[in-house]
């Protein structure tokens, strides 16, 4: 499992060049737009939010893969999440990363960004508390925060066993980032507290997260954005979305790693059901919104009920019910398509649709509020879509650097993990101290 | 006692020449954009006229109705900004800081009239008109929103002049761009916390209404009209 952190592939050079250029490509293009203003991107009077903000709900949806998904996994213990929850963990942070940068990218003049921080200033003033946007920036900053630590944490007794077994100045820079991890008996017993209070702290922060990224919506009186339903339709919205790029990112490790033996067509069929799960709940918050909205048939709320229903938007409507809905169900309800290659298919659908969904969630309200007479149509331009690009990009370039640079499954989990399956008679199976024992990565002589 | 700014808009009055899109343009330094940039959308009219049409061609009737900023009491656009550039002043006018201002761009979602405009760009204008600036209004750039402030400009110039007097500001000294260029005096403009200005005696006409009055923003600005059911009253 650490052969990728000790040997370096040409392929791995060729996904950091080509993953790099479109980076770079998207960084010139945010270049050109800091130049010359957000005029260069296809937002107009009425449509001032679009493309950028589509992409921030989605990327902070796609973060919700981790670690809500190996928490909750962590807290009941299911003894599958073990290969998981790095894979997992990982995608929230870096999803989190560049979902941060979309306000920023967005803003008009985001060189003052650093407005939204509560800094004391000489002007004393602060942000506006009142301002959904600043419940985002603290939102987004504590999911980060928090995510961040549930990555490093678990990390720490595997940066000891590569610095045990490197030489040269492997040893060095992994023995630093170990921070003087010996595999006493009392690290174990904290790494595992710590891991078991951050997975209790790090769930009401999710959902907190989502909640209030939908409140950028459902708080202003905008047709179909002022409804109640936002905050636990993003909610579920994320975790679907999660689960899909989990099962995407899980199947790509597979297969360039070569995984075969750790990430199990198990792991698949587990997450597969998770994910018919979640697509069963999201088509239920769909139909609640759509048959309130309609039956109400309130007339602002309808202009843009059919112009996504069977208007200039109902493509990407049909698209996404296609993706979310009757894919998932499709493949995932039957149990000879709900293997690997099946749950890869419904997960790429399930990504697609996801990011429409959060389209059509940011850009027809727009097109259509209360006056017709400031009706308007929005069309992305090339500097918006290279932009977006780009993140697409950055996500695999910044996963498969990290999978170089970190064995992507925890070692140490896996032991513990044989441990507790093969249990020794009389001794509780998930006794901290024989695990400790039995996943130690070093002896304590050996350390330091 | 305190001002509170506000407007009346006769809408049976207006004949949609538009001189008072010009004039807000002229008085308030609007930057002109291009045919292209204006057909996506990124036309800045702080005060626009709207045209709604009833009947079928050719027995068609046509509407104008001037929309500006409402200066709503209870506006959506000042709880959403982030910075307070957006924000209620102590004359009840929504004033925008257009230095405080970073571009999210929310307080124009928010507004349900669509009266807030975003520099897409840095401001333009074809020459001549760069040399016709007017030196009392900043010029925004790139990235900040902007919209109607009912030439406030002017409302400071007059309030210092009344106070300097020891007076408050007279019903009818004082009148934004839109109302001096209106031909047909079809927007009238004044205190509504004295009740003996004209603007206040129209604010409760039974010709009068409100904007979009049931989704609560409290507007300012009272639109007069012939009501269907007043046929039998003369207004």
């Amino acid at each position: 499992m650490i052969r990728p952190v000790m040997n370096t592939t040409v392929w791995f050079w060729a996904i950091m060049l080509a993953a790099g250029t479109v980076v770079a490509c998207g960084a010139g293009a945010w270049a050109y737009q800091l130049w010359y203003g957000i005029g260069v991107s296809g937002k107009r009077w009425p449509s001032f939010w679009a493309l950028y903000l589509t992409n921030f709900v989605f990327w902070i949806g796609i973060s919700h893969a981790g670690t809500l998904i190996s928490a909750i996994l962590r807290l009941v213990n299911a003894g599958w999440r073990r290969p998981v929850t790095r894979v997992a963990e990982v995608i929230t942070v870096f999803a989190l990363m560049i979902g941060a940068m979309f306000p920023i990218i967005h803003l008009g003049r985001p060189w003052l960004a650093f407005w939204l921080f509560p800094y004391p200033s000489d002007r004393e003033i602060w942000p506006n508390f009142r301002s959904p946007l600043a419940w985002d920036f603290f939102a987004i900053n504590t999911y980060l925060t928090g995510s961040v630590l549930f990555l490093l944490l678990p990390m720490i007794p595997d940066f000891a066993l590569i610095r045990d077994k490197a030489t040269g100045w492997r040893k060095k820079v992994y023995g630093s980032l170990a921070l003087g991890w010996r595999g006493t008996t009392k690290q174990w017993n904290r790494l595992e507290s710590a891991m078991q209070i951050m997975a209790i702290a790090i769930l009401p922060v999710a959902v907190s997260v989502h909640t209030i990224v939908s409140f950028d919506f459902s708080m202003a009186n905008v047709p179909m954005w002022h409804s109640t339903i936002f905050g636990p339709y993003f909610v579920a919205g994320a975790i679907f979305s999660g689960i899909a790029a989990l099962i995407i990112a899980m199947a790509a490790l597979r297969k360039a790693l070569h995984l075969e033996q750790y990430l199990l067509p198990l792991h698949f069929e587990n997450l597969g059901k998770l994910l018919l799960l979640m697509s069963i709940l999201w088509g239920y918050f769909v139909f609640n919104e759509r048959l309130t909205v309609w039956y109400g048939n309130e007339h602002h709320e309808m202009a843009v009920f059919w112009a996504t229903q069977r208007g200039e938007y109902a493509p990407f409507y049909w698209t996404m019910v296609i993706c979310n809905f009757v894919l998932p169900i499709a493949l995932l309800s039957n149990p000879y398509t709900r293997n690997i290659i099946g749950c890869v298919v419904a997960s790429l659908g399930v990504v697609v649709g996801m990011w429409l969904e959060r389209f059509l969630i940011v850009v027809p309200s727009l097109s259509y509020k209360a006056l017709p007479y400031s009706w308007g149509t929005y069309t992305p331009t090339p500097v918006e879509l290279m932009i977006m690009a780009a993140t697409f990009a950055a996500m695999i370039l910044l996963y498969a650097l990290f999978a170089k640079l970190v064995p992507i499954i925890a070692i140490w989990e896996m032991k513990a993990g044989d441990f507790v399956q093969a249990p020794r008679s009389g001794v509780g199976a998930g006794d901290p101290h024989r695990i400790a024992a039995a996943a130690e990565p070093s002896s304590p002589g050996a350390a330091s | 006692m305190a001002y509170r700014w506000g407007m009346a808009v006769d809408i049976d009055k207006c004949t949609g020449c538009e001189a008072c899109v010009v004039a807000c343009h002229a008085e308030n330094n609007i930057p002109t954009v291009s045919a292209q940039q204006a057909s996506r959308g990124r036309a800045m009219h702080w005060i626009r006229v709207e045209r709604y049409y009833e009947g079928n061609f050719p027995d068609v009737k046509v509407k104008f109705r001037p929309v500006l900023c409402q200066q709503c009491d209870n506006a959506p656009c000042e709880a959403v900004c982030p910075t307070y550039a957006a924000h209620h002043n102590e004359d009840g006018l929504n004033a925008q800081v257009y230095n405080r201002c970073i571009g999210t761009r929310y307080c124009a979602n928010a507004c349900t009239y669509n009266v807030r405009f975003f520099n897409f760009f840095n401001p333009e204008w074809p020459k001549p008109l760069h040399l016709q600036l007017n030196p009392d209004v900043s010029v925004r750039e790139v990235g900040v929103m902007e919209k109607c402030t009912f030439c406030v400009q002017r409302i400071k110039a007059a309030k210092t002049a009344a106070k300097a007097e020891n007076k408050t500001v007279a019903d009818g000294t004082l009148q934004p761009a839109c109302a001096q260029a209106c031909p047909t005096s079809a927007i009238v403009f004044g205190d509504l916390n004295d009740p003996n200005s004209r603007v206040a005696r129209l604010a409760t006409s039974p010709r009068g209404s409100k904007l979009l009055e049931d989704l609560g923003a409290e507007p300012k600005i009272t639109y007069l009209a012939k009501q269907p059911w007043h046929e039998q009253d003369s207004y």
